[in-house]
């Protein structure tokens, strides 16, 4: 069982409200992953369900019981640090043994679990060198051995990989995602990577100033984003914003658009511009085009695109793909 | 030209650290040299710095006149006591202070502190009248118990610096992985901090060794340690240079020779935290 439930819950920090009363389910099995900018407090709640920040108000209940006030070892879940947090001193074999014996687990037991846990990790080799004597990317495996031999209710990741170079990073997110699939424990994973977030969650909940803006599957928040920063935060490149000089009937002051929607055409479309920085990626092109009277738009081109600096061209989009937003930044549904 | 110029500044800087530190040893080399002349040749008026006559004999006087080895124990016993039972007390209150901040510790830190910049004989009559009462003069305990208050402030110091370089994030994992405070001190934090404790230990081995104001006014003859044992040689008799070198020689040997052989160690642990 891992189940979690938030019921408004609130932190402050003196006078600064980081976390604003915040309602959120997070069911037993699933991988949530809580995203949004430095700041955005999802780290801090992740420390709250971790037990390792205090609750200002609001309770926190796992598998159906408050634990708001429950100490960490209590609760019964494991984390995994962004600095790996591992203990300088101790071998990997001690490092991943440190809470079972804390929990007096009979020492035949705890080798079984080293065991299973390097087996999993690929970590036989190591057990026997200290922390210092291994890569970034042994050490974060060493850290998730460390949470899994506690068989806890659910995994906490706090941005796990934001120390890991770009190659390591995709293999360890693709093994953390496997990690996910054979062990079925809930797992709440923070990061600023809108990529990691799509990638691996179930579902993301999507952070901004001590709120969560909006919570759902990464398809619901790419296609059918509540309002501009959620429109704006998930997808890579980012949506294109078009402000209106004068509001359309429904209200609308702003259109969103992606750059994978925005078709290019030698005659006529919606916006009539003139490609800047053209960036060839090999698969794809990224043109920047800068469209009069808007900013620059960025466009989604084939890999093979021949458009070259100051070129003319045309961008038209579906209007289906195109999202309208209100004065608030709220999406305005299509009617 | 600009290796030329930082080739003769390190020359510059390298004669500059020479010669201070040539400053510094040169009373302490004085000091071993008097020790082995005549009394005539140590109050010489033109002195010679190798050519005269050696002798042990200020060594075979001063054994024979004091309880030498008496007063290194009580030294041993008052340096070493104080600094461990200062470590149990420090340990705590620094682990508290870096890891379980509150608005006022910073304050804390600074009160500390400047209990330091008090001259110690601001406090010498309150001190001196309760020792008279608990009738802790002149005993060994009565010093262990100032100079652990005495170095307190420096040990908690020392302390909290070292425990700040280490991430908080080990600890909490160690929280997390079910450790009481207990375990998460002695399992994680104390292994982690091994060598700026030592450091810190050393050090004040060092000050309590050397410490001589509270020892000489609270001491007499029963828990006089070695600077007691100095100061004896410059008695109402009058000053015997020769003697009181030899017997000063004596004093700081022990603690010279530690210092020699952990000095990497202090070194390290005085410097911790200034270069991360």
């Amino acid at each position: 069982m891992g189940s979690i439930t938030l019921k408004q819950v609130t932190k402050s920090f003196d006078e600064v409200n980081v976390i604003k009363p915040l309602d959120l389910e997070i069911r037993d099995g699933e991988f949530i992953v809580f995203v949004g900018p430095s700041g955005c407090g999802k780290s801090t709640l992740l420390r709250m369900i971790a037990g390792l920040e205090d609750t200002t108000s609001g309770n926190i209940e796992i598998d159906g019981q408050d634990a708001t006030s429950t100490p960490p070892a209590k609760r019964g879940l494991a984390m995994v640090f962004q600095s790996y947090a591992l203990y300088p001193h101790m071998s990997v074999r001690n490092n991943i043994a440190f809470p079972l014996k804390r929990a007096k687990v009979p020492p035949a037991e705890i080798e079984e679990k080293i065991a299973s846990a390097a087996r999993i990790l690929n970590l036989g080799d190591y057990l026997d060198r200290k922390p210092g004597q291994l890569s970034g990317g042994q050490r974060q495996r060493v850290a998730i051995g460390r949470a899994i031999v506690r068989q806890p209710s659910a995994f906490l990741f706090d941005e796990p990989l934001s120390n890991l170079d770009a190659s390591l990073r995709v293999n360890m997110r693709l093994e953390i995602s496997e990690l996910h699939k054979s062990l079925k424990t809930t797992m709440i994973y923070v990061t600023h990577d809108q990529v990691e977030a799509m990638t691996m969650a179930d579902r993301i909940a999507v952070f901004n100033a001590g709120v969560i803006e909006q919570v759902g599957t990464p398809l619901e928040l790419y296609q059918y984003p509540v309002n501009r920063f959620v429109a704006g935060f998930i997808g890579s490149p980012k949506m294109n914003f078009i402000e209106l000089d004068t509001p359309q009937e429904d209200g609308a002051t702003c259109l969103g658009v992606r750059p994978e929607h925005i078709e290019i055409t030698e005659s006529g479309g919606l916006w009539q511009g003139k490609v800047g920085v053209v960036e060839h990626l090999g698969s794809e092109t990224f043109l920047h085009v800068q469209v009069e009277g808007a900013d620059t738009l960025t466009v989604k081109a084939n890999g093979d695109c021949a458009l070259r600096y100051g070129d003319d061209v045309y961008l038209g989009a579906q209007p289906n793909k195109i999202l309208r937003f209100d004065s608030q930044g709220q999406t305005i549904a299509n009617g | 030209m600009a290796i030329q110029s930082s080739n003769k500044s390190k020359i510059i800087y390298t004669l500059l650290a020479w010669s201070i530190s040539a400053a510094i040893f040169f009373p302490i080399f004085w000091t071993l040299l008097t020790s082995f002349k005549t009394e005539a040749e140590a109050i010489s008026a033109s002195p010679s710095l190798f050519m005269f006559d050696w002798t042990l004999e200020n060594y075979q006087d001063v054994l024979a006149r004091s309880p030498y080895f008496e007063h290194f124990w009580n030294s041993v016993v008052i340096s070493l006591g104080s600094s461990l039972i200062g470590l149990l007390i420090a340990i705590p209150a620094a682990w508290s202070m870096a890891f379980v901040q509150t608005k006022r510790t910073k304050n804390l830190l600074m009160w500390m502190l400047s209990t330091k910049m008090l001259p110690p004989v601001g406090v010498l009559i309150p001190i001196y009248l309760l020792f008279r009462d608990f009738d802790l003069l002149d005993t060994k305990l009565g010093l262990v118990i100032v100079m652990t208050l005495i170095n307190l402030p420096i040990m908690v110091w020392m302390l909290y610096t070292y425990f700040r370089e280490i991430p908080n994030e080990i600890l909490e994992a160690s929280r997390m992985d079910g450790a009481s405070i207990k375990a998460e001190i002695f399992h994680v934090l104390l292994p982690i901090a091994l060598p700026g404790i030592a450091s810190t230990l050393l050090l004040n081995v060092i000050l309590a060794w050397n410490e001589a104001f509270w020892t000489l006014i609270l001491t007499a003859a029963n828990a006089a340690p070695l600077t007691a044992f100095i100061a004896s040689y410059s008695s109402p008799e009058g000053l015997f240079y020769a003697k009181l070198s030899a017997a000063s020689a004596m004093a700081i040997a022990p603690i010279l020779i530690l210092g020699w052989f952990s000095q990497k160690q202090l070194v390290r642990g005085l410097t911790f935290g200034a270069v991360k």
